[in-house]
């Protein structure tokens, strides 16, 4: 576990989340979401005990090779195909505060857009060194960054011709269990970006930005790797500023 | 104008895909080699405190099909009522209970299975108890944002009646929507996406 001795500890609950920013539940473009999107209105709850503390996790359990996914199913001395990326950024909260600590894992398809997945079907290749996932906790500052092959743009069975722009999924642990969060990401630059059912999900435009990495020539390693840069942003906390505090707590 | 707040706007959400899997339980969709196990496997060890129980279910479409493309996560308090966290501050819980659990919803039968301890009670925001409970976060393609729900334990009936979550679902016929029934040490909960059974999911 991070040390968290010299921060005061966070016990605050999370700004409500603005519903408006995400995607709704029922996205008909997006057609699983119509037999999978709940139809009652959700049941608000400020965030109680259960809610507003999370599991942490330590530095301890990455593995060496987890943040780099060239090379950590590849068989010794070789390495996955396709262009050579490095992924950064930063975790924060919605108060601009870095969020330490925090575990990030992320999937992909390999170069070629295919998935190592049995129930995967499309005839791009399998790449024998490329598994697809990885993970990596943030720092003090919330930096993280990891090495990756970009993924291939695939075709999927929504509409008769939908394909998925390039992206990596990552999912984020920050300090609270309502901070969880699954998303994508994508690059700069690709047209297939705004023709994406599932990226279409997302009403406001400024937020489907939100999703998009910029290329990062400053971090590109010279006959190496380009860099893409993408910060995560997690809920924030209310400072307590008088807030009762419960009986003999 | 007016002075900034300075606030950044949360990364919106995507839905987990069709292969939730690889990323976050790569052994269990036999990508091996990368991680030693798959994270949220074990919960418990020898050494935990409380009473041993499993809670399993299946997640249901408004079709009545079970999702085998899901995935659930677990957090709960320790059997003294205390979160493995840095944010409690109440008390210090058992270092041999993790609280975290993670689980696909995949194979046959779409089940998801979590070996863990009956949790104790934790308090509201006011200081009234909470019925104890377990929070779940599901995840799978067609599902744009992470729902949240919670289990109660069918044999705390009483502690049930005054939890102050439960008192605020007005149509109370949905009240069972979120109640584990127990067989044995084995607690059950399905979890209705929408239909007449649509659980009732939190936005918290
Ligand atoms: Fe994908």
């Amino acid at each position: 576990m991070p040390t968290q001795s010299n921060q005061r500890p966070e016990t605050g609950a999370f700004f409500a989340r603005d519903r408006a920013w995400h995607a709704p539940a029922l996205t008909p473009e997006y057609k699983t979401s119509i037999l999978r999107s709940p139809q009652r209105p959700l049941l608000s709850l400020d965030g109680t005990i259960s809610e507003i503390t999370g599991p942490v996790f330590g530095h301890s359990m990455i593995g060496e090779l987890d943040n780099d996914l060239i090379h950590n199913y590849a068989r010794s001395g070789e390495s996955a195909i396709g262009e050579r990326i490095i992924v950064h950024g930063r975790v924060l909260d919605e108060n601009a505060r870095p969020v330490r600590g925090a575990l990030l894992e992320f999937w992909q398809a390999n170069a070629g857009g295919r998935y190592r997945h049995k129930k995967e079907t499309y005839l791009a290749a399998i790449d024998p060194n490329f598994g697809g996932c990885g993970r990596t906790i943030t720092d003090d500052e919330g930096h993280y960054a990891f090495r990756t092959v970009k993924p291939g743009p695939y075709p999927w069975p929504n509409g008769v011709n939908d394909w998925r722009p390039a992206h990596i999924h990552f999912s984020v642990f920050g300090h609270g269990f309502a901070q969880r969060l699954i998303t994508q990401m994508y690059f700069e630059g690709d047209p297939m970006i705004w023709k994406c059912p599932i990226v279409q999900t997302i009403p406001d435009r400024a937020a489907i930005e939100q999703l998009i990495a910029p290329l990062d020539w400053g971090q590109t390693i010279p006959m190496d790797a380009r860099a893409f840069k993408f910060d995560i942003v997690l809920r924030g906390r209310r400072s307590t500023l008088f807030e009762n505090r419960l009986e003999g707590n | 104008m007016v002075q900034d707040l300075h606030r950044l706007k949360e990364t919106p959400s995507q839905t987990a895909g069709p292969y939730v899997h690889i990323g976050l339980t790569p052994n269990f969709c036999d990508i091996r080699g990368v991680y030693e196990t798959d994270l949220g496997t074990a919960m418990v060890n020898e050494r935990t405190l409380g009473e041993r129980i499993s809670l399993r279910g299946r997640i249901f479409d408004g079709g009545e099909t079970v999702l085998r493309d899901g995935m659930v996560e677990i957090w709960q308090a320790d059997a003294a009522g205390f979160h493995n966290s840095p944010s409690e501050l109440r008390g210090t819980a058992d270092p041999n209970f993790t609280g975290w659990g993670r689980c696909p919803t995949s194979g046959e039968d779409g089940i998801f299975h979590f070996d863990t301890i009956k949790p104790g009670r934790v308090p509201y925001k006011d200081g009234r108890w909470m019925a104890p409970h377990i929070t779940l976060w599901i995840v799978a393609r067609g599902i744009n944002i992470g729902l949240h729900t919670r289990a109660y334990f069918s044999d705390e009936a009483d502690a049930n009646a005054a939890d102050p979550l439960l008192s605020r679902i007005e149509h109370r016929a949905r009240v069972e929507t979120m109640i584990a029934q127990r067989e044995g040490n084995i607690y059950t909960i399905d979890i209705h996406l929408q239909g007449p059974k649509e659980t009732v999911f939190l936005d918290i």
